[in-house]
């Protein structure tokens, strides 16, 4: 087993209402380096509800979610952005781009937020990400001057910006033809297999979820199924 | 750049048309506030300056503020005296030159002597109560701008005839006499003179340039039926705001009557505070209005850029920075709005002193207006400060949207 980088102990999510809904109940997973799993399930099981939970962006109604060891139910706002910023690296199914900023200004963000690297280390880093990813040539042009599948992978140089080692993606082929989906799929998996990333992705894809090394089924909020693939 | 400068700069350029707006209904909230504060300034000053100039600072009558104690008040301090008849006096200051000689000693300013005589004048048919001052003209231009608001002749020519007299041009107006005119004085006390008319004054103030006339001491000691009599010391001083504190000083001294240029207008001095706090209560309005706009500008960004900061949100930014995007956006409007104000309320200001008005009440033929940098910087403040109350409120509720709501919905 892996060492774990995210672990979710005993986390369920309640929405309030007037009739609450059961987002995610009583999960238990561990991520470990270099896992590269996909969280599967029906439309509402609570795929993307978990994924939200494992990257900080919402708080378990109970249970824990661990970040490095680290319980974060107790830390301060602030603190859980900078833990998003440093840590985790996410893409969407869309790919929420800042529509009148450059490409390079897009990924130059998170590191820009983090403010480690002098403006000369930003935009190197920015192009070097934009190269690796065929997107050398529209680093100056904004979004709306790329496809889709392009756009996407500017979401992933993003999420790679400042060299989280965890990359957390929500149905990241959702909105594309199957060739782009095919292209962001191989970049993600090249980040697990050639740079040692983690990823987890929500898809409903079923033919990328079983190339991926680990498949977690969910239902009702429930995981129903976690198995790794033969070969993994 | 700073990040948040960066995205603030980015969002308030790629909305022209209504930052536009934002920035004009903060420049026109600032352009109106300086133009009314420089006319509101401007008509004060320049009537404070009118009265400043045409009246002594201090006025030291042979009066008393209370009537003094007669002798069997005196004597019988535990009794209460009814029916006493206050002492009657001679009128006049008591030596009067050596009075003066005492307060030149510390005044900062300078004294001359004066009788003054409430009179009837007569002429053609016209019977008006008039206030006649005796004034020495060698002394009068150290403490009023009387000299140089004579029209028709100097002050010298009081020495030219018998009996000359100096009269309110408002006043001559009024009776229809002319230079050379011979008028009849009528006085309280029985005196009956003859005076001719040889000149006029104008000292803008309505109320002195229809009731005022001036004689020499001498005439005005005629008058008065008193030879010798002095009734007023005026006074001028070097700073007239120190009126108030030196006029007590002086009483205090001489046991006269002194009254300030500011105590002998305190109703229009109350009424310019009343006058200012209206001003600053429509310049608020006014500043308020417009701060309106950019509220709605940066609410307006908000809503749309909601899934820009949801995204940058999920990426790490935190709340902090998120909020100060907005509130810098709100200043960049509040200060291109105060600056695009100073040159609207300058060119406000300077086509309003250009208009030429013919208004009996107003006796300048242009607004006075005054052009003092402390307007701007008020005005420019007062904008900054509501643009960013303004803007706050939006981006506190913009950095507080939970990002998996917006990121749900937009998916």
């Amino acid at each position: 087993m892996s060492t774990p980088l995210i672990e979710a102990r005993k986390v369920t999510r309640i929405l309030p209402g007037i009739v609450p809904t059961t987002l995610v109940r009583d999960v238990n997973l561990t991520i470990g380096t270099r896992d590269f799993v996909a969280i599967t399930g029906p439309s509402g099981s609570g795929k993307s509800s978990l994924l939200y939970l494992l990257g900080l962006l919402d708080v378990p109604t109970e249970g824990e979610v661990l970040i490095n060891g680290r319980a974060t139910s107790q830390m301060h706002e602030e603190e859980r952005a900078l833990t998003r910023l440093s840590f985790l690296g996410f893409v969407f199914q869309f790919h929420f781009l800042l529509p009148e900023f450059t490409v390079r200004d897009n990924v130059m963000l998170p590191m820009r937020a983090l403010g480690r690297l002098s403006p000369r280390e930003m935009i190197e880093r920015a192009d070097a990400l934009l190269a690796s990813l065929g997107l050398g040539d529209h680093r100056l042009k904004r979004p709306d001057q790329l496809s889709g599948g392009q756009r996407q992978r500017v979401a992933v140089a993003r999420a790679l910006a400042n060299e989280p080692p965890v990359i957390l993606a929500d149905e990241p082929t959702g909105s594309l033809d199957s060739k782009s989906s095919m292209q962001v799929f191989e970049v993600l998996h090249s980040l697990v297999e050639e740079h040692g990333k983690t990823v987890v992705a929500v898809t409903h894809d079923m033919g990328l979820a079983e190339r991926m090394h680990r498949h977690v089924e969910l239902l009702d909020g429930c995981i129903l199924a976690d198995q790794a693939h033969a070969g993994t | 750049m700073s990040l948040v400068f960066d995205i603030a700069w980015t969002h308030v350029r790629s909305r022209v048309r209504q930052t536009g707006f934002a920035i004009a209904g903060v420049a026109t909230g600032v352009g109106f506030s300086i133009m009314m504060a420089s006319l509101m300034q401007g008509s004060q000053d320049d009537f404070t300056r009118r009265l400043v100039n045409t009246l002594p600072n201090i006025t030291v009558s042979d009066e008393r503020r209370a009537p003094p104690q007669q002798p069997a008040e005196q004597l019988y301090t535990a009794a209460e005296l009814h029916g006493l008849t206050p002492e009657a006096r001679r009128p006049g200051i008591k030596n009067p030159l050596a009075t003066m000689a005492a307060l030149e000693a510390w005044l900062p300013g300078k004294i001359a002597p004066s009788v003054k005589v409430q009179a009837i004048i007569r002429y053609a048919n016209h019977d008006l109560a008039t206030s006649i001052t005796g004034i020495d003209p060698n002394r009068e231009a150290l403490v009023s701008d009387l000299p140089k608001q004579m029209r028709g002749a100097t002050l010298t020519a009081l020495y030219r005839a018998t009996n000359a007299i100096v009269v309110g041009d408002r006043l001559a107006d009024k009776i229809g006499a002319r230079i050379g005119a011979n008028i009849t004085l009528q006085t309280s006390v029985g005196t009956r003179l003859s005076a001719q008319v040889v000149g006029f004054f104008h000292s803008g103030v309505r109320q002195i340039d229809e009731s005022a006339a001036y004689v020499l001491i001498k005439t005005g000691q005629i008058l008065a039926q008193q030879t010798g009599l002095i009734n007023e010391l005026r006074v001028r001083l070097a700073d007239p705001l120190a009126s108030r504190e030196i006029a007590a000083r002086v009483e205090s001294d001489t046991g006269y009557k002194s009254v300030s240029w500011q105590e002998a207008n305190e109703d229009l001095i109350s009424t310019f505070i009343i006058r200012n706090i209206i001003m600053y209560t429509v310049v608020g309005a006014i500043l308020l209005v417009a701060s309106f706009g950019t509220y709605n500008i940066i609410s307006t960004i908000t809503h749309e850029k909601a899934r820009d900061i949801a995204i940058m949100k999920s990426l790490g930014l935190p709340e902090f920075t998120v909020r100060s995007i907005f509130v810098v956006e709100a200043l960049m409007i509040g200060i291109a709005g105060a600056l695009a104000g100073f040159a609207f309320g300058y060119v406000l200001c300077l086509g309003l002193g250009s208009i030429r008005i013919t208004n009996p009440f107003i006796d300048s033929d242009r607004l006075p207006l005054v052009y003092e940098p402390l307007h701007y910087l008020l005005a420019g403040a007062v904008a900054l400060v509501s643009s960013v109350i303004a803007g706050y409120q939006p981006a506190r509720k913009a950095a507080r949207q939970h990002p998996v709501e917006i990121i749900r919905g937009a998916t």
